[in-house]
């Protein structure tokens, strides 16, 4: 039920915002700083995001084969691979790491 | 998709692809009731992450002059690959055709896709045995990879991933990231408070 109701409020607010943006007029939200906060917020989000799911496992703080899957991805990135490739990369890694340490 | 493998069911996340239809917080969303955090906590998480789609319809507002009775609609393809396609074309009638084209394909494979995922990851079982758990944040660096532009994005990047993690084992399920939110505006005040000091007047970099 709990995972309902995430998706309920998720999509309600979701929708709202991109609404928003195509009917409320421009000034309001073409603020210098409320566009360059809106172009930062992600990247916060994304970064805390991926450490979180990468070093840690419920409330402790682990290294496991996860960062050697997301090192992967990292180097994949660097290297201009295409989005599926990168994910392919961490995925096959994280596998692979896994089953050499069992 | 991935989230089939944290324990949502293939209804749920059917559902999510068909009326979230925004990535990024998609897999925000999974992740945090993955990791046991409430629906509303997560929610919000999710919800900061789809509010630079508001700033893509604003553009798209003036690009497209959409009449009003169709915005409610055309809204909900309001992404990321829409955007980039829309604002690439030369005139007015490109950029409105290439917007509808972007959003119908898109929004068809995306739902697709996450269908075959999800019944799929019921076929696989213990999905961290594939390495699948890797997936996710493997999609979030590749998503935040081009943001990392300038040193304010790092600097951004770097904060929240200090607070995201080092507040984890302290705070509530869902709580950290949120707190880690707060390191755009902390930098951007920082940033804002050299730049009045070295005499740059304005909001710019």
């Amino acid at each position: 039920m709990n995972v309902w109701i995430a998706i309920g409020v998720t999509a309600v607010g979701c929708y709202a915002v991109k609404l928003a943006g195509l009917l409320v007029p421009a000034g309001a939200l073409e603020r210098p700083l409320v566009r360059r906060l809106a172009a930062l917020l992600p990247v916060a989000l994304l970064a805390a995001l991926t450490a979180q799911q990468t070093f840690t496992d419920g409330h402790a703080l682990v290294l496991d084969a996860r960062a050697a899957g997301l090192g992967a991805a990292a180097v994949a990135l660097l290297l201009r691979a295409p989005f599926l490739v990168v994910v392919a990369a961490a995925v096959v890694v994280t596998a692979g790491v896994r089953a050499l340490t069992g | 998709m991935t989230s089939a493998g944290s324990g949502l069911t293939v209804w749920q996340s059917c559902a999510l692809s068909l009326l979230v239809f925004t990535g990024a917080s998609q897999f925000a969303l999974v992740g945090a009731l993955a990791a046991g955090g409430n629906p509303f906590t997560a929610a919000a998480g999710a919800f900061f992450l789809g509010v630079r789609n508001a700033f893509y319809g604003l553009r798209l507002s003036q690009l497209l002059a959409l009449p009003r009775a169709v915005r409610p609609f055309a809204a909900q393809w309001v992404i990321d690959e829409t955007t980039a396609v829309a604002l690439a074309q030369p005139t007015r009638r490109n950029a409105r055709v290439g917007f509808a084209v972007t959003g119908v394909s898109l929004y068809l494979l995306w739902n697709l896709t996450t269908l075959l995922g999800a019944l799929g990851a019921e076929r696989i079982g213990d999905t961290d045995t594939w390495g699948l758990d890797a997936a996710g944040p493997a999609v979030f660096l590749a998503l935040l990879a081009p943001m990392l532009r300038t040193a304010t994005e790092r600097a951004v990047a770097a904060l929240a991933v200090v607070l995201g993690v080092g507040l984890l084992p302290a705070l509530p399920a869902g709580v950290p990231v949120l707190v880690a939110a707060l390191a755009a505006p902390a930098v951007l005040y920082v940033t804002g408070r050299r730049a009045a000091r070295r005499g740059a007047r304005g909001g710019e970099r």
